[in-house]
């Protein structure tokens, strides 16, 4: 039993809300040896962050271990004092966080909260673990590895930060790190190389690790086992290998099925007819800097039409010219065949009624003061005239239509609903405008992938009943698989590719489509293996596209 | 760096503009109280062509807007007039003493300089009370050292001033007289006696402006508590007072500053009480005097000098507040 590093037996974790304690995870048991790096995937809700720190022995406020022993190296951390447990964690058990843009402290430079650690743990002298620091930068492979550190965190961009965050975790080369969800936050591209620097780096200095994460594919390249959590239980838990090819639970099986859904091709665009809506040769600009150039793309009736880039490539901007929020600079935007007024301040109710959006953050673009039929109701009054009685029944219809049940719905705020709820509500408070057209913003984008899928199947018979257009922002390859009838790729403000859907993912393709497309993780576990043995390390991720 | 300089000039503008905003209600203000100097220096008896003549000799008679704009005019020339109860001497004596005429500001100078002092001695003690103790009630937040905290400075803030002067009399010269309990200072005395006796007062104006310096401290500190980058301190293994100063504190700056300087503000303009209990010879007791007498070029400049000490103090907070955020100090 010596070999192994963290055991932890029968955890249980309660939070609390509404002054009673609920449990959170009801019993988890976890090994993990030296060396070996355990992925624990589930939806959000699932527990695994939880249990990610409740391995360092830490709880957030309002959270405490009820019951169980977590023992690092033979010290039960639960019951170990603030000082023995200060002692491990930053030396010999570390953390990587989620967002390091907002993990790393605004008010120092980076190379003084990498030293922090060792210096405050007596472990290396400020100079030495300087050094150090540079050294695990250039094996992070960071430009300027010499230099980077002594930027302050808003100066680095957010692949990087990850990685200076994984060096910091290493700066006294612990026995185990938590990596919780560390790449979620980031474009494909520069996932992959995060994701190929965290593997490597762990690789050498033979460090254990717990992966967090719900992206499926991102753990088959990162894990020996994988623990699958559900409501705070587990699932099962088993090798990777074992566990792609044969899950034996259901709601594994459900999990790995996600990614099937993909709607039947529908055929060929009539060239003749007029499309609804026609970007035509739009350049826009950010007070002085122009952030769109030469863009123009057209929507056909009843079409889902998926806007695909990286952060920054302008895919936001376009859809904020479109509905006149910015009014483009050069270039004009057409409805039906006719040239609508730039600004949305220019334009009469019908024509902002035909264009309505639904927002990624479904949490922050619900009023959490309006009741859901106050949401709803809105629109319905506002274009449609209606009041009382119709309005109601009206809101009622919308309800039934996005599939929740009006009567239970209706008087409930925005926070008595999942996250899945309030996207729905986003579509209702949209179709409420009776609108020919919608821009869907990364909707699915913050929700886990069983629900996202709920949300795809929801917008596309949507579609089918009422003949509506989509415009449809991601980065998301899988999502542009399942739902889109035409691609558009951009990048930096301009379109590099469109066409049908089929021939985008049919090679061959513009470069940077192609690197786009490699760069989406597959379930293969021998995936990120292969790319770099066939890519070389530096034909990956932001170096690659820096190339172009 | 430029965009600093850019902002600071920028607000220094600004600081001047709302000035003359305060100038122009100020004299508006004083012109409105009522009576005037030569009705109260004059007393009951006074005969109306007595009143008249030194009204006419005072400008008393002259439109608002001229007597504004004369007076404008010459503060921006450095020159706030002369007293009406210096003038007075003058032409009623019919003995001018040659040049050496007082001015307004040879009457407030020594006086200012002697709140800035007191407010100096105050800030000097306040200002670390107040933010130590807000580091350390945040790091012990919710123990018994907290709420005995919040308690106490509360109760000080929400007591009336004279009421905390005298209770410190009563302890610290009366039953125990460790300081004089009349800080009547002049120009001449030794560093360590004037401090001796402004200590009285300067302890009264502490208790009076810590509690919401501490509050501040505190709630800024605690407001950032939940944020990721605190999480990732402890889980560092940092010690909590480590993670309090070193990762917490410099970003709770901002708020932090601001309040300082509202009270570094409240410690020259508010002091009018305390000086009053202490006999203490600061600009607050020559305000209340020339508003008793009506005397209007001084009580016009006390106002403008209380104004530009509000303004300047909320400049300097405004520009630190910037320079203590990294994002501005160091751009991309």
């Amino acid at each position: 039993m010596s070999d192994l590093l963290l055991k932890i037996r029968g955890l249980k974790i309660e939070g609390r809300s509404d002054e009673t304690w609920n449990p959170i995870i009801n019993g988890i048991d976890v090994d993990l040896k030296k060396g070996e790096v355990l992925g624990m995937i589930g939806e959000s809700g699932a527990g695994k962050s939880t249990v990610g720190l409740a391995a360092m022995g830490y709880t957030r406020d309002g959270v405490r271990i009820s019951e169980g022993s977590v023992e690092f190296d033979g010290v039960d951390l639960v019951k170990a004092s603030a000082a023995v447990k200060r002692a491990l964690l930053g030396k010999r058990i570390a953390y990587v966080a989620q967002s390091a843009a907002a993990s790393f402290n605004p008010a120092h430079k980076l190379i003084d909260q990498h030293t922090e650690g060792p210096v405050q743990h007596g472990v290396s002298s400020r100079g030495e673990s300087e050094l150090d620091g540079i050294e695990l930068y250039r094996r992070l492979r960071l430009p300027n590895p010499e230099e980077i550190g002594f930027r302050y965190p808003h100066q680095v961009s957010g692949g990087q930060l990850q990685r200076a965050m994984t060096a910091m975790a290493m700066a006294c080369r612990p026995d185990l790190i938590i990596f919780d969800e560390p790449t979620t936050a980031l474009d494909v591209t520069t996932q992959i190389e995060v994701l190929a620097s965290i593997r490597d780096i762990v690789e050498q200095f033979d460090t254990a690790a717990i992966y967090i994460t719900h992206d499926l594919a991102v753990v088959a390249q990162m894990a020996d086992k994988i623990k699958v959590l559900l409501k705070g239980d587990e699932v099962e838990e088993a090798d990777t290998r074992t566990m792609l090819t044969a899950p034996t639970e259901d709601y594994t099986k459900s999990l790995w099925a996600v990614r099937s859904f993909e709607r039947p091709a529908k055929p060929a665009i009539n060239v003749n007819a007029t499309p609804v809506v026609s970007v035509r040769n739009v350049t826009a600009a950010y007070g002085t800097v122009d952030v769109l150039h030469d863009v123009s793309f057209d929507i056909h009736a009843g079409r889902t039409v998926a806007v695909v880039g990286e952060s920054g490539s302008g895919k936001s901007t376009a859809a904020r010219c479109i509905t006149g929020l910015l009014p483009p600079r050069i270039g004009h935007i057409e409805f039906d065949g006719q040239q609508l007024p730039l600004s949305y301040k220019q334009r009469d109710k019908s024509q902002l009624r035909q264009a309505q959006m639904i927002y990624q953050m479904a949490d922050t673009a619900l009023n959490p003061r309006k009741s859901i039929g106050e949401t709803i109701g809105r629109p319905v009054e506002f274009y449609m005239g209606l009041k009382g009685r119709e309005k109601r029944k009206r809101v009622e219809e919308l309800l039934a239509e996005i599939e929740l049940e009006p009567t239970e719905y209706f008087n409930r705020l925005p926070s008595e609903l999942s996250g899945g709820q309030k996207q729905r509500i986003g579509i209702a408070r949209a179709l409420a405008a009776e609108p020919q057209f919608i821009i869907c913003d990364e909707v699915t984008s913050a929700l886990d992938q069983l629900v996202a899928e709920g949300i795809l199947r929801l917008l596309a018979k949507l579609q089918d009943e009422l003949g509506l257009s989509y415009m449809f922002i991601t980065h998301d390859l899988a999502t542009v698989r399942s739902i889109a009838d035409e691609v558009v790729v951009m990048k930096d403000g301009e379109v590099v590719e469109q066409g049908p859907k089929k021939e985008m993912f049919k090679p061959p393709h513009h470069a940077y489509t192609d690197l786009l497309l490699s760069s989406v993780p597959e379930m293969d576990p021998d995936w990120l293996t292969n790319l770099l043995q066939e890519r070389g390390v530096d034909n990956i991720g932001d170096a690659a596209v820096d190339k172009m | 760096m430029a965009g600093l300089l850019g902002i600071i000039l920028q607000r220094l503008l600004l600081g001047i503009a709302t000035l003359f905003a305060v100038s122009i209600i100020i004299f508006v203000a004083v012109n409105a109280l009522p009576g005037d100097f030569a009705q109260s220096i004059l007393g009951q008896g006074a005969t109306p062509e007595a009143v008249e003549a030194i009204r006419n000799q005072l400008g008393l008679n002259e439109s608002p807007p001229t007597r504004y704009f004369k007076w404008l005019l010459g503060a921006v020339q450095g020159d706030l007039g002369i007293p009406m109860s210096q003038a007075l001497f003058q032409s009623f004596t019919g003995s001018s003493t040659g040049g050496d005429v007082v001015t307004v500001f040879d009457q407030i100078i020594p006086r200012l300089k002697n709140t800035m002092f007191l407010a100096g001695v105050s800030a000097a003690i306040s200002v670390p009370l107040a933010v130590t103790l807000g580091i350390l009630t945040a790091l012990y937040r919710n123990t018994a050292f907290d709420k005995a905290m919040n308690v106490s400075t509360l109760s000080a803030i929400s007591s009336p001033e004279f009421f905390l002067a005298y209770i410190l009399i009563l302890f610290l010269a009366v039953l125990n007289p460790v300081f004089p309990s009349l800080s009547n200072i002049f120009p001449g005395m030794e560093f360590s006696d004037r401090l001796n006796k402004t200590m009285l007062p300067a302890l009264t104006l502490t208790l009076a402006v810590t509690a919401q310096m501490m509050r501040m401290t505190r709630a800024a500190i605690i407001n950032l508590l939940a944020s990721p980058y605190i999480e990732m301190a402890r889980l560092k293994g940092l010690s909590p007072m480590r993670v309090i100063v070193k990762h917490a504190l410099p970003n709770a700056l901002a708020p932090i500053i601001t309040v300082v300087a509202l009270n570094l503000a409240y410690l020259v303009t508010g002091v009018v009480v305390v000086e009053v209990v202490f006999v203490y010879p600061g600009i607050g007791q020559l305000f209340v005097d020339s508003v008793k007498i009506r005397d209007i070029p001084v009580v016009q400049a006390c106002c403008l000098i209380f104004a530009a000490v509000y303004i300047l103090l909320n400049l300097t907070a405004d520009v630190l507040s910037i320079i203590s955020n990294p994002r501005l100090r160091h751009p991309k």
